[in-house]
């Protein structure tokens, strides 16, 4: 595990360039924890003031410190990130592995379901959902719903590599000493898929951020708990950018520009590696 | 032709699924929400005044009649189908008394026209920049046009949008940051309204393109990128088949393909896209029509956006999944 890491930090740019990124976001991340101030209190510090040696990036005209706020928003939107990648790669592991093991028929009815739901558009049902469930759509509920929306492509793949395995000659030999289909999906055919999962995860975190910064902005979710989309919301609804202050929005967006950019150049460089194909490529061959 | 026809009919099958499933999940969430849409407008309409508890009770009734939420659950159901087949979503509570469906006709032709023209926009020029960076591997000019696109690419909408109203609403003024066109022009076939609609489309455009470029540049280019180590062009090479010819009859050709299914699902996407579009530039469009009800609480609005996207975009797939065969002769009929 340390030996590939070094070697895409040695030998791959993007991984390099990725982690650095990253790397300025978990600091950041690191550093809310260390806060002075309590990360949805409002009139903490002087309003509308510039970035200054006090103040690194300027106050919002809501009193919060935006040095501080960001950290706390990056969190709030990495964890969104995180819960719904987990969930929905679980979801699509379940349906993919069990769909391609299983085959058949039980195979098709599984995937014309996945297609339906694949082919449904995300969007207008999120909002028709944020719509009737107004003050009751949590953080945490958005994160779940989304989660429910982001799995049908991968589960897609899952079920391809599955296929495969199902016709391995490891499968049969586990089938004929007895093992159950369940001990058979996670001991034998789970491992294979693993690159898939984590190939998939960094999409699907990138989506699912994406996500919440859509909804968020548009004041859709939690608007109280600081999130990158609820800074750029609150800072729409003061009109930060028509009354000056601009450190509130282009911060913000500046940050999440940094998380999206790492995140894409680890997915990128992870991707490269585990298609030899590219690595070939990459090497001259 | 008979195997289209097999082809054609599972596919049409799928597309009635696909929208029979979306439709009845917009009306199970609306109808297991615990907001009730009737006491929600009842106590927006009566918190402006009338108060006499025996209007308030024909105002429920009516909009129990409205909203098709009275009698039971099934019921509601199929009068909720009545109305999707019917087209007939009853007013729009915003914009009293005008029925929903021609609020949304109004706006459909400048989200179609906009999204249309950007999602074709970048498909072109992200296949065509990917195809010449998969097979020109050692230009610079083209290594770092992909560092550019991949970059913009996992940004979010809102942040390009936003960046470029700053680029050219703010700090170089030239082209229009809000609405669909010149208020003052009244809509009409000539060249003032044309080229205000043009004017003002180019920002929320660009943003779409800038948006959608990447995914088609990175698939088109490592596709390529396998393709020209296969057989077949490497003979063609060896043979001495002129360069240009080997790209856009070898190569490019047979990448094409699965970029034409991607086109298809990411019309699915781009309504997405097109919602947080339309509100950073105020486009009046299906997306701000839908935001602007969600916010005005207007339920028949916002289940009629709802609907006519999920079937739109089941439509759409259906349409390029029926044109596909055509282009790619391989794929399985029946």
């Amino acid at each position: 595990m340390f030996k590939i890491l070094r070697d895409l930090l040695r030998y791959n740019k993007e991984f390099l360039f990725g982690t650095i990124l990253i790397l300025i976001i978990v600091g950041l991340i690191v550093s809310s924890f260390f806060s002075p101030y309590d990360e949805t209190a409002i009139y903490v510090v002087i309003p509308d003031m510039p970035p200054s040696a006090e103040f690194w990036f300027g106050t919002t005209s809501r009193g919060q410190d935006v040095f501080w706020q960001i950290g706390a928003s990056l969190r709030n939107t990495l964890l969104f990130g995180i819960i719904v990648a987990v969930v929905s790669r679980l979801i699509a592991l379940v349906v993919g592995l069990v769909s391609g093991y299983i085959g058949g028929r039980t195979d098709q009815i599984i995937m014309g379901i996945n297609d339906t739901l694949g082919a449904l558009p995300n969007i207008p049902i999120l909002l028709l959902l944020v719509f009737v469930l107004r003050d009751q759509m949590t953080w945490s509920m958005l994160a779940v719903v989304a989660a429910l929306l982001g799995w049908t492509h991968d589960s897609r793949l899952i079920r391809s590599v599955a296929l495969s395995l199902r016709q391995r000659e490891f499968t049969r030999h586990a089938v004929f000493s007895g093992m159950r289909t369940s001990q058979i999906l996670v001991r034998e055919h789970l491992p294979y898929v693993m690159p898939i999962v984590f190939f998939t995860t960094m999409n699907n975190l990138i989506w699912a951020i994406g996500l919440e910064v859509t909804l968020s902005i548009l004041g859709f979710s939690d608007i109280n708990r600081p999130t990158i989309g609820g800074m750029i919301y609150w800072a729409n609804a003061h009109s930060a950018m028509v009354a000056g202050i601009w450190w509130w929005v282009a911060f913000p967006m500046l940050f999440v520009v940094i998380l999206f950019l790492g995140l894409f150049m680890l997915a990128m460089s992870v991707n490269e590696y585990i298609d030899p194909r590219s690595r070939l490529a990459r090497m001259g061959a | 032709m008979n195997g289209f026809l097999i082809y054609a009919g599972k596919r049409f099958l799928q597309f009635l699924f696909v929208v029979v499933t979306g439709i009845t999940l917009a009306f199970l969430i609306a109808h297991f929400s615990p907001v009730d849409p009737v006491e929600q407008t009842v106590s927006l309409l009566t918190s402006f005044g009338s108060t006499d508890p025996q209007s308030v009770e024909i105002l429920r009734q009516s909009l129990r009649e409205l909203y098709g939420t009275g009698g039971p659950l099934i019921d509601q159901y199929f009068t909720f189908w009545g109305r999707v087949l019917t087209g007939d979503f009853g007013p729009s509570l915003s914009s009293f008394p005008t029925p929903v469906m021609t609020v949304i006709g109004r706006a459909l032709p400048w989200t179609v026209g906009l999204l249309t023209l950007a999602t074709i926009i970048a498909w072109i020029i992200g296949n065509l920049l990917g195809a010449l960076a998969g097979y020109f591997r050692n230009s610079r000019l083209l290594k770092l046009a992909g560092i550019v696109i991949m970059a913009l690419q996992p940004i979010p909408t809102y942040i390009i949008g936003l960046s470029l109203v700053i680029l050219f609403g703010f700090v170089w003024p030239i082209l229009p940051i809000s609405g669909g066109a010149q208020v003052n022009l009244t809509p009409a076939f000539n060249w003032a309204f044309i080229s205000s609609v043009i004017e003002h489309g180019i920002l929320p455009a660009l943003t779409l393109v800038l948006v959608g470029i990447g995914g088609w540049f990175i698939s088109m280019r490592s596709l390529v990128s396998n393709i020209i180590t296969d057989d077949h062009v490497v003979y063609a090479e060896l043979g001495g088949v002129r360069s240009s010819s080997i790209f856009s009859y070898y190569v490019a050709r047979n990448a094409m393909l699965p970029q034409v299914t991607g086109l298809a699902l990411s019309l699915g996407n781009v309504f997405g896209g097109a919602v947080i579009v339309e509100f950073v530039f105020n486009y009046p469009g299906i997306g701000k029509l839908l935001i602007s009800g969600i916010y005005s609480g207007d339920y028949s609005l916002v289940l009629g956006v709802t609907t006519i996207a999920i079937i739109a975009v089941a439509a759409a797939v259906f349409v390029i999944d029926i044109i596909y065969p055509l282009i790619d002769p391989r794929v399985k009929l029946g």
